[in-house]
């Protein structure tokens, strides 16, 4: 079985996902934290792919995208420095990044070489439906790579429907109107679309992202989806971390507490 | 018509919309509704009357004798730094937000680069009664301070984009980031032919006066509604869209546009993007976009900050693709220069924009019969600072 769909099929709660960009805090930190993250418990891994304009985040990953980028993080240089990947980590690894620096690359030589290192799927923001299913859908299905669409509050229910027909892993549902970035607390609004979504009875599971910080917003996303995305807030730890192996461990702690 | 959008939001390779799914509601409610706003008979009769009455058009289209003289062929000013508000820009910004009213929209955002959108943007929202936030980069607040305290006369509140290189590209992020944030009370006013469909066609449309007014004027002037040439700057390209809009499908008239070659299109410090770019995708559209091998956005340079933008809409992409336009350049020094003597040729000190568009008469082997039509897309005051300091006058 795949190994997102394996994930998914073992734990039906409180699954965690951590988010990080590729090249930060420096430049060979990709693999360790990694590594690191599944050592202390996180259930999947996010790698972000650092671009230069990345307009669906906020102040937090436009830094840790500036810093890789300065560092000399390239799309080459990740691939290579996770060409161990799956010698050293067994839950499921996406990639998250923007278009523009995939289509560089080529699509069909950037499929390949995530089915080489391992990576299970792909989170690209700003690739439009339409666009997959003209462009993508077919290469990213023989490397087996799964496609992960997201869903915010203004999404229609009957547009939710059709991204649970293209999906075959989870649901990204975004938990806020926002860029990328902690908020304190979810409210009413929030909750009623969590409960929307939930009454649609999807056949994907959903993991919530946007907005969580601690152990107080992931138990609210956990109540009502599969899980939830921290990635703003991880950031901020590696940002000002002396020890990055025992800081992920003491957070990825403080979540799951 | 054989050059404009295609029912799937492309212009042969270029177009689409690639936004993320937070703006799809918004993107997805514009698409669906924009024509039958902008067709109907109220919106229509509103549109026209505004830049009648209001922007004071049709702007004139002028014989610039001394000017002809001096190249040989019977060149035209399209007269567009007489709009109200000094340029072009304000064509669209008067058209975006009727259909925001639509729309039922109650807050706009823009980005800008020289301030002269911003300006058009603040402009129109005093007008209708409208909040207004225009997102300029911090470096272009600086070296266009006038326009800032415009748009804030005006109303506006003018915010810093501090990411990136702090100019047009990183104001542009700013506001979709923005848009993101605020996804239903706001309408983004861009203002250029960039962005997600179906905003390139949008623009195009209001700016396209531009150019149904050359054609009458030129009949009534030359007794033929078709130029030899027409000529105009880009940088996102929404005046030359609108100059070249109803002449795309005459292919005897010559389309001209220059792009900011800065330094030198070979010197790292440039904005030519038809010279230096590769397809990629850049708020919302794939067109051609100035970056690295590794798909990195490059970060542009011009001295006019309305022409520092690291790629162009998605229809010149196509356009410059299957050439039916021809793109030059022209460098700091040669468009400064090219300011200068339209200055003290025609009495008219033009923007460094629109100066680049002036630099490129000399690259054209014009005939002595030639008609040249240049759109004069704005009007110099807000540069004088940047003039002074060159300073070869």
């Amino acid at each position: 079985m795949h190994r997102i769909n394996q994930l998914f099929e073992n734990k039906k709660d409180r699954i965690l996902s951590v988010y990080y960009s590729a090249g930060f805090p420096a430049l060979n930190n990709t693999l360790d934290i990694a590594i690191w993250l599944e050592k202390a418990g996180a259930d999947m891994i996010e790698i972000g792919i650092p671009f230069s304009d990345p307009l669906a985040d906020g102040p937090t990953i436009q830094e840790s995208n500036k810093v890789a980028l300065d560092n000399g993080m390239t799309l080459d240089l990740l691939f290579n420095q996770i060409k161990e990947l799956r010698s050293k980590v067994t839950v499921p690894v996406i990639l998250m990044g923007y278009i523009n620096p995939v289509i560089q690359y080529g699509i069909g030589r950037f499929c390949q070489s995530c089915e080489d290192v391992g990576v299970d799927g792909l989170i690209l923001p700003d690739l439009p439906m339409s666009e997959y299913i003209s462009e993508y859908q077919d290469k990213f299905t023989d490397h087996g790579i799964k496609n992960i669409f997201l869903i915010t509050p203004q999404t229609s229910d009957e547009r939710i429907r059709e991204v649970d027909a293209r999906s075959n892993s989870f649901i990204y549902m975004v938990s806020t109107s926002s860029t990328t970035g902690a908020k304190d607390s979810f409210g009413e609004v929030q909750a009623s679309y969590f409960e929307r979504v939930r009454s649609l009875n999807l056949n994907n599971p959903t993991l919530v992202g946007f907005g969580i910080s601690n152990k107080v917003t992931f138990g609210q996303a956990c109540a009502h989806s599969n899980g939830a995305i921290i990635g703003s807030a991880f950031i901020k730890v590696l940002g000002s971390s002396d020890n990055l192996e025992s800081d992920i461990l003491q957070f990825v702690k403080s979540i799951k507490a | 018509m054989k050059y404009t959008v295609d029912k799937t939001g492309y212009y042969g390779n270029f177009g689409g919309a690639y936004i993320p799914e937070m703006l799809y509601p918004n993107i997805e409610e514009l698409r669906e509704s924009y024509l039958s706003i902008i067709d109907s008979k109220e919106f229509e009769q509103q549109f026209n009357a505004l830049l009648k009455d209001y922007v004071g058009r049709p702007t004139p289209l002028f014989k610039a004798e001394r000017l002809s003289d001096k190249y040989g062929a019977h060149i035209y000013l399209k007269r567009e730094d007489l709009c109200h508000t000094g340029a072009h820009k304000v064509n669209n910004t008067i058209g975006q937000i009727i259909l925001a009213k639509k729309l039922g929209k109650q807050k706009i955002i823009a980005e800008t680069g020289a301030g002269q959108h911003g300006v058009a943007t603040a402009t129109v929202c005093a007008l209708m009664g409208m909040e207004c936030v225009v997102y300029m980069g911090k470096v272009d607040m600086e070296r266009q301070k006038p326009n800032v305290e415009r748009m804030r006369i005006l109303g506006a509140t003018v915010q810093p984009a501090t990411s990136g290189s702090q100019t047009l590209k990183d104001a542009t992020n700013e506001a979709m980031r923005h848009w993101i944030n605020n996804p239903t009370d706001t309408h983004y006013i861009i203002g250029s032919v960039v962005g997600p469909h179906p905003y390139p066609d949008m623009v195009a449309r209001f700016q396209a006066v531009i150019s149904e007014e050359i054609k009458f004027q030129l009949l009534e002037q030359t007794g033929s509604e078709l130029p030899n040439y027409v000529l105009a700057c880009v940088g996102g390209g929404s005046n030359a869209a609108g100059a070249f809009y109803h002449y795309l499908d005459k292919e005897e008239v010559h389309l001209v546009a220059v792009e900011a070659a800065g330094l030198g299109v070979a010197s790292g410090e440039s904005a030519a993007t038809t010279a230096l770019g590769k397809p990629g995708v850049l708020h919302g559209s794939k067109t051609l976009l100035m970056q690295t091998q590794d798909g990195q956005v490059v970060e542009p340079y011009s001295i006019s900050a309305g022409l520092d933008y690291p790629g162009i809409g998605p229809m010149h992409a196509h356009l410059f693709d299957v050439g039916r336009v021809k793109f030059l350049n022209a460098t700091d020094e040669e468009a400064m220069k090219a300011g200068i003597e339209l200055s003290r040729l025609e009495g008219i000190i033009p923007a460094i924009e629109t100066a680049h568009a002036f630099a490129a008469l000399k690259q054209l082997n014009l005939g002595q019969n030639d008609v040249v039509v240049i759109n004069l897309s704005g009007r110099g005051d807000k540069d004088l600072d940047t003039y002074i300091r060159w300073g070869k006058y």
